[in-house]
């Protein structure tokens, strides 16, 4: 039996999530780190950099003229067969997404770090989800934190995930940003050794430096090709599912902090629920502490892999719930509804599940969400049973 | 050629055997084909030089016909052709002439 002495032990520190991020990438030590900064991401790669001139790591850091730029580089020193990342934020993710598709299309493992950011216009450089749900569809994993030790702990997790053979994907994961990308919190750091050795070293199968083994990347591909490689992406998202809580399992066994691809919270008895991205799941949290002092069956579903969605998962946690709040940090403009949501409720439907379900769109260009905004969701669900509540509500909009 | 499932081959695009671009028969794609009148040839070669697909047969340093096989009926030999010897002619039109010859 595992006991909790038998885990290694982090040294205790207060970092701001871009110290933390930047912290794992140096214990990383990738081969090639190619960035430009920008706001709320710059200190990950001002701190970074700093690593790169004090001789703490051996990485090349490329210091690119934009985002396009970091991401291509990215896909060549990958293509190279090396460890490859970046970090961004709000338009220089929005400036990548031609890129993005070049890198998981061709399968390349690169892995980066999102520092969540609004997308503009009216310029705003303060936290929603508009920047990474807007290459949800590029072929990329998705891992959504809760708090700045997650940030740190995926930043690890997704050199492991996207190498995986069964995968070979890129992998993004994200932080709110300010709100955990600004804040500081006390986590634990992993000594360098123990992350050195979880991630291992990477062996890529082709290489455009193997001289020996010619290799074509990135080559014409109509319409006799093109869709078998699309299934093939599929393929690999679809393992994934199984791979993000594998190496979630042996980062836990290591630490003692068990990832998977959704953490339910007081949802096995609960009625009532909400499910979440990203750091908003902190506040649900408290107020479901809160409720539960007052004998409400009330839960939460914090979903920590978006891409791939784990739709048997999310069912499982929620089939036979009385009522559903699923709380989107981005928009969709015209849609019927908003990503988590559309996703949750097919995930349901798809398993026969017909519970009351509401979407609320909150903290859009970084509004605050607080504690008595998200009882009062708990609230509307109690008068939401049976119905799929239409029109979307907007949580602290000003009439 | 048999196009082969998505579970049997590389993941990402990836060309793994170099020179199979051979297996390629881009001659499929051909809707004008290149016909020489060998009177007004003079074996200069230049549509050689020029052909992307490597079409244009050589034997002992002199033109040798052109290999349908990849022959992609782009057209850039007879515009190259110093000696106006290459007319473009219609790929269904000249098919039909194939067709004709072997009934003969
Ligand atoms: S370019 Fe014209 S003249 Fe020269 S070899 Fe070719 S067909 Fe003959
Ligand atoms: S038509 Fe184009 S492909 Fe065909 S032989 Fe001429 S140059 Fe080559």
């Amino acid at each position: 039996m595992t006991t909790r002495t038998e885990y290694v032990k982090g040294t205790p520190v207060a970092l701001d999530g871009d110290r933390a991020v930047a912290e794992a990438m140096r214990q990383v030590n990738p081969d090639v780190v190619a960035a430009y900064p920008i706001t709320p991401q710059t200190e990950i790669v001002q701190r970074f950099s700093e690593f790169v001139a004090n001789g703490e790591v051996d990485t090349e850091f490329i210091a690119v003229e934009s985002e396009h730029a970091a991401m291509s580089a990215c896909i060549g020193a990958s293509a190279a067969g090396g460890r490859a990342q970046t970090a961004t934020a709000g338009a220089g993710l929005a400036l990548m997404w031609e890129v993005t598709w070049v890198a998981a299309g061709t399968r390349l493992p690169i892995v980066m770090h999102v520092v969540n950011r609004s997308l503009s216009a009216p310029l705003n450089i303060l936290c929603d989800h508009s920047d990474s749900m807007g290459v949800r569809d590029a072929g990329w994993i998705q891992l959504y934190a809760e708090t700045i030790q997650e940030a740190y702990d995926d930043a690890i997790q997704a050199v492991r995930i996207a190498e995986h053979p069964d995968v070979m994907l890129p992998t993004m994961h994200t932080l709110d940003g300010f709100v955990l990308g600004h804040s500081l919190e006390r986590i634990e750091v992993l000594p360098d050794e123990v992350v050195r050795g979880f991630i291992g070293t990477y062996n890529p199968r082709y290489s455009l430096l193997d001289v020996d083994h010619p290799v074509t990347f990135g080559p014409n591909d109509y319409h006799d090709y093109f869709f078998e490689h699309r299934r093939q992406q599929i393929e690999g998202m679809e393992r994934a599912l199984d791979v993000i809580p594998q190496i979630g399992e042996e980062f836990g066994a290591l630490t003692g902090r068990r990832y998977g691809l959704v953490e339910g919270y007081q949802l096995d008895d609960a009625d009532f629920a909400i499910v979440a991205l990203g750091s908003i799941n902190g506040t649900v949290k408290v107020v479901v502490d809160e409720l539960r002092r007052q004998d409400r069956k009330v839960g939460l579903l914090k979903v920590r892999s978006f891409r791939p969605f784990p739709a048997d998962k999310v069912a499982q946690a929620l089939g036979g719930k009385r009522a559903i709040a699923v709380l989107d940090r981005s928009f969709s403009f015209g849609a019927q509804a908003h990503p988590l949501f559309l996703e949750v409720l097919t995930a349901l439907y798809t398993h026969g599940f017909t519970p009351g379900m509401a979407n609320y769109v909150f903290g859009l260009g970084g509004r605050d969400t607080l504690p008595w905004q998200i009882r009062q969701v708990y609230d509307d669900l109690a008068e939401l049973e049976g119905v799929v509540s239409a029109p979307v509500r907007y949580l602290t909009v000003r009439e | 050629m048999t196009l082969k499932g998505w579970r049997e081959i590389p993941i990402g695009g990836l060309i793994i055997d170099a020179g199979n671009s051979k297996e390629y028969e881009t001659g499929s794609w051909r809707i004008k084909r290149p016909v020489v009148d060998m009177d007004r040839c003079s074996h200069c070669l230049i549509c050689w030089v020029y052909c992307p697909d490597s079409a244009i047969l050589v034997e002992d340093t002199r033109f040798a016909g052109i290999d349908l096989v990849y022959c992609k009926g782009c057209g850039i030999c007879a515009s190259e052709c110093p000696r106006k010897a290459i007319t473009m002619v219609d790929e269904a039109q000249a098919r039909k002439g194939d067709h004709d010859d072997h009934q003969d």
